[in-house]
């Protein structure tokens, strides 16, 4: 019984949680791939992300082990899984002399649930960053 | 008989006790004083406060577009008739001051009908696209447009380079803004009139033009637009009633009767149930984006295909941010260069801002719906679009007096241009 009471609780708590408490900044630190295969960072030129702004952000890639990765292949997509529709813009990422990866073109449009995914090529090897946002 | 009488009153009776009860629950709805807003409906209210704006975006495509001159010569401009196949439209014949920039029609009329509705210029500064398929990238560009389209100012780029460098007035102010000032006079390198792509004799007579001699017809053409920009520029929104009663919100500080319970109500719908947030967001209420919202074709037309069609159009414009008539730098049109194609895109349109909506209907990219009850009713019913997919496909379900309390929202978004009076009449 008291399980019960528990449980409906914390459906009621999550149902009604705010959205706006929830990340609007990137996570700082490294974000660890799917496989486990490679680490990434990411500075976003706009800190916090504000909607209807056109931006960059700059990725640093590491393998497993720590070592940096300056030649990866890297493209990015995403939507608002909850609208069905995709991005409003269409990112492009190049490689910049530092070794970082630089991702323009990036703009936001509406607030709400995003999930971004950044999939990474490097010598055949391919893994995938999912980040979700909530603006 | 009684009994009779009894076995049928009591379900009556149950049934009006439950309508009472209904009705009750209705009026509380509609009647019972709005409750306290939470921390996420405060950042959201702040979200859509004019205070919010952030300042207007320089436009690295028009190296004027903050010039002080710049902008009184496009103010010449913008009212000058003689930009005009028949000496009698200017910009301001559709983009009429003392309708925030618009006209009343469903689709623009100068010398013909033009394809949409008019929109409003206010604010436009901050729209990385124009026009209602956002085929062009900057306000210069977009200026440019209606002056060789044969159902607005029916006039050609060479005429009106012609008029600019040859007016004393506009000459004298388009050396100071240039630095150099072309000589049109010679008639046998340049045509009376010239434009490509306008009708086959003005064609005809630019194709017969040398090609360095088009090249500075463009670029004069281009100023031409560069200028009006500086002016259009300065057409930026006031606060309006729902701005004062954001600011207190914001400050926290007791609103007082500034809004309604109505109007409050209407702008806690707006934020949640209605939905009208996910595109119509920011301070302008607008992303300025594409969206496909099922609005029926205005009658006799073909569905518009909209921003699919615009993406491509701007790309190919010669006026556009990449293109050789723009001051923009290599790396600077991230707008163009990071614009995207797709499905999505198919008969999606630019979603127009909502302040000042009182005054400028009819709504829409064709003016299809005369109302805001109407344009209401629209989203609330969801239906399927004509082609693509009704991105707001999801009926609303608001009540009647709920959609009455959001109209009544909406209202509060009217102020006057954020300008001396002077800029809205022609110059003296």
């Amino acid at each position: 019984m008291s399980k019960k009471v528990f449980s409906t609780g914390l459906i009621f708590i999550i149902a009604f949680m705010p959205a706006g408490l929830m990340a609007q900044a990137l996570p700082k630190g490294m974000l660890e791939s799917e496989k486990r295969l490679y680490k990434l960072s990411i500075e976003s030129e706009l800190n916090p992300i504000a909607i209807n702004r056109i931006h960059s952000w700059i990725l640093r890639l590491q393998d497993s082990s720590g070592t940096s990765v300056h030649d990866a292949q890297i493209s990015f997509d995403g939507g608002m899984p909850e609208h069905n529709h995709g991005l409003a813009t269409a990112p492009s990422i190049v490689h910049q002399e530092d070794g970082s990866y630089l991702l323009q073109g990036l703009r936001f449009h509406m607030m709400g649930y995003w999930e971004l995914v950044l999939t990474i090529n490097h010598n055949d090897v391919s893994d995938t960053v999912l980040l979700t946002l909530d603006l | 008989m009684t009994n009779q009488q009894s076995g049928f009153s009591k379900p009556l009776f149950s049934l009006v006790l439950l309508l009472a009860a209904l009705l009750v629950t209705w009026l509380a709805m509609a009647w019972w004083p709005p409750s306290p807003w939470s921390e996420e409906e405060k950042r959201f209210i702040q979200s859509l406060w004019i205070g919010s704006l952030p300042s207007v975006p320089d436009d690295p495509s028009n190296a004027v577009d903050t010039a002080p001159l710049a902008a009184e010569l496009g103010h010449a401009l913008f009212f000058d008739m003689r930009l005009s196949a028949n000496n009698q439209v200017n910009c301001a014949f559709c983009h009429r001051p003392d309708r925030r920039f618009t006209d009343g029609m469903e689709k623009a009329r100068a010398l013909g009908q033009s394809r949409r509705n008019t929109p409003s210029i206010v604010g436009l500064a901050y729209s990385p696209w124009l026009y209602w398929d956002g085929r062009r990238d900057s306000l210069w560009s977009q200026a440019l447009s209606p002056l060789e389209d044969p159902q607005e100012h029916g006039s050609n780029r060479m005429a009106i380079s012609r008029l600019v460098t040859s007016d004393m007035e506009y000459a004298e102010l388009y050396e100071i803004i240039f630095r150099e000032l072309p000589d049109f006079t010679d008639l046998s390198r340049f045509p009376e009139h010239a434009a490509p792509e306008v009708n086959e004799e003005w064609a005809a007579a630019w194709e017969s033009m040398e090609e360095e001699d088009r090249l500075l017809v463009n670029t004069t053409f281009a100023n031409v637009g560069k200028a009006i920009a500086a002016y259009e520029k300065l057409m930026l929104p006031s606060p309006s009633r729902f701005d004062e009663y954001a600011e207190a919100i914001v400050n926290n500080e007791k609103p007082g009767d500034i809004l309604n319970q109505n109007e409050i109500k209407g702008l806690r719908l707006f934020m949640g149930k209605g939905r009208c947030m996910e595109c119509h967001n920011g301070p302008l209420f607008t992303n300025n984006e594409f969206h496909n919202t099922g609005v029926l074709s205005y009658p006799g037309d073909l569905p518009d295909r909209g921003r699919i069609d615009g993406v491509r159009e701007v790309r190919r414009n010669e006026f556009n941010c990449i293109g050789p008539y723009s001051d923009a730098q290599p790396g600077q049109c991230l707008e163009l260069t990071h614009a995207r194609e797709g499905v999505e895109l198919i008969a999606a349109l630019k979603t127009p801002s909502l302040r000042n909506l009182e005054g400028t209907a009819p709504y829409m990219h064709k003016g299809q719906i005369d109302t805001l009850e109407e344009t209401l009713d629209h989203y609330n019913r969801a239906p399927l679009a004509m082609i693509g997919h009704n991105e707001a496909e999801e009926p609303l379900g608001l009540l009647s007096f709920e959609l009455k309390q959001l109209e009544a929202f909406l209202l509060t978004l009217s102020a006057p241009v954020a300008v001396d009076q002077k800029w809205l009449e022609p110059p003296r």
